[in-house]
């Protein structure tokens, strides 16, 4: 594996621990009076999320994961794996579900998404940030509240994906939804 | 007239900094105010040097005729105590190569002093004292930074083994160890809200300083920390020349085994301690930091000029 120095780390860089692959979201560098240097890391794991702290010192070295970044478009559903094909390559490149969470939800047919691949294989997927949906099925809010955007009451749409909504959403109305956070973003305005 | 809406970024964060830098320039004033009122003469070493003093872990930067620019101006000030002058100061710039970070600059400002006949005991009082009439002079507000209350001291073993539950001594014999501990686990838990001084460490990492005449496992070194944040370091002086030249070669061996160069032997300074440096004590204190921390600033970036 290509190795790091310590005095290379910095915060935003890529790492690998224990066979997993690391973002180190904090960097301080530290010096106690007449002592060694070392380099304090808060790390972030791109699997699992989880963080962690590590310490540096200058004679160690760190691996430098292999992490890649591609582009691809999704093409279809097939029960366990969402199937898109590579930009570059046309490859098709099959990910699996329990990778891909709730974002499986909110793919369409040819959303461009960046896939990052550890090691060869999918770890992680970035869609486009607005899914469209339409609600099927929410109560409708209680009179009075429709101003307040702050209470939210459960819906589904037609997915069958369950999001909380503001309580003036109603069943049929069309809205966005982030998909970095899988949470409600705003109305769209019907024509 | 320039024309205010095409301010280059690199302007615009200098623009930003005028306030530090005019709190810096009144701490600069104060400083030497305070230094002249203690019957102290300030002197300017060579920046450049031919040797720098030996250290384990700090690396002086070299110039291309092979002159050094200094870490400190350690050497070049004892062998003003040995030609005689009693009580000396100096403000200037030392550089220490790849220190960069929120509490480090390549290139920063020393304020380091010495005053012979003096203990290092004596010696801290003596820089509680700088440090609260700096404070004053600055106007700078208790919230900020209160240095005009009791100062809690701690010796360095109490303190590892009491944040830490640490042996100082075991993890000062360990590569790293005895940083990682500090750094880890005895630095966030130091008391923030008001100074606090670690006193009494294990002789590895007393570079310069004399051992404990009570114990000599002890080194007389203490350093200051306000608001968790190491500002100044001081010893009781080496003065011992055949103890002082051992540690060079110690160093030295180190360094070699780290893969760093050897430094030239600093020849006029272990002539000076041979013929006799008097009993005395010596600070530095990191005039970037002390600003930083009484400007109510939480980095460098804040109150230094920008890397």
């Amino acid at each position: 594996m290509e190795m790091y120095s310590a005095s290379d780390l910095k915060k935003g860089l890529k790492i690998e621990i224990d066979g997993y692959p690391w973002v180190i979201t904090d960097f301080d560098f530290c010096k106690p009076g007449k002592g060694t240097a070392l380099y304090r890391c808060k790390l972030k794991n791109l699997m699992t999320g989880a963080s962690m702290d590590r310490t540096f010192r200058p004679v160690d070295k760190v691996g430098k994961p292999d992490l890649e970044e591609r582009e691809m478009h999704f093409i279809y559903d097939e029960g366990d794996n969402c199937v898109f094909s590579d930009s570059e390559t046309y490859d098709e490149v099959r990910i699996p579900k329990e990778i891909l969470g709730n974002k499986a939800k909110f793919l369409v047919e040819d959303a461009l998404c960046q896939a990052v691949f550890f090691n060869g294989n999918p770890i992680d997927i970035t869609l486009p940030t607005w899914y469209i949906a339409v609600i099927s099925e929410t109560e409708p809010g209680a009179r009075g509240d429709t101003a307040s955007s702050n209470v939210m009451k459960p819906a589904k749409i037609e997915n069958g994906y369950e999001l909380m909504v503001p309580l003036f959403i109603n069943q049929g109305d069309t809205i966005k939804i982030d998909t970095r956070t899988g949470e409600y973003a705003e109305r769209v305005n019907k024509a | 007239m320039p024309n205010a809406s095409t301010k280059p970024d690199s302007l615009a964060l200098l623009s930003g900094l005028a306030r530090a830098f005019e709190f810096r320039s009144n701490a600069l004033s104060l400083t030497r105010d305070f230094f002249r009122s203690q019957d102290f003469i300030e002197v300017e070493t060579p920046i450049a040097i031919r040797a720098p003093a030996a250290e384990e872990y700090i690396e002086a930067p070299q110039t291309k005729d092979g002159l050094f620019l200094r870490s400190s101006p350690e050497l070049e000030m004892k062998r003003l105590l040995a030609a005689g002058m009693k009580r000396i100061y100096e403000l200037s710039p030392c550089f220490r190569l790849g220190e960069n970070g929120r509490l480090h600059r390549q290139e920063f400002t020393m304020l380091e002093w010495y005053m012979a006949g003096a203990d290092y005991r004596e010696m801290l009082d003596f820089t509680i004292r700088l440090i609260r009439s700096l404070a004053k002079g600055l106007n700078v507000p208790d919230e900020i930074c209160d240095v005009f209350c009791d100062w809690e001291i701690i010796p360095v073993r109490e303190a590892f083994r009491k944040l830490a539950g640490a042996d100082a001594d075991q993890c000062a014999d360990e590569e790293a160890l005895f940083e990682t501990v500090l750094v880890e686990q005895v630095e966030p838990k130091l008391p923030k809200d008001r100074p606090c001084v670690l006193i009494d460490y294990p002789i590895r990492f007393g570079a310069f300083a004399r051992p404990k005449p009570e114990d000599p496992t002890l080194a007389e070194r203490w350093e200051i920390y306000i608001r968790g944040v190491e500002v100044a370091n001081a010893y009781g002086e080496l003065i011992d020349p055949v103890e002082q030249e051992k540690r060079f070669r110690k160093y030295n061996q180190k360094r070699r085994e780290n893969g760093l160069s050897e430094y030239p032997e600093a020849t006029e300074f272990l002539e000076a301690i041979r013929y006799g440096i008097p009993a005395s004590s010596g600070c530095a204190l990191g005039f970037d930091r002390i600003v930083m921390l009484l400007f109510g600033a939480k980095s460098l970036d804040e109150v230094t000029y920008p890397r």
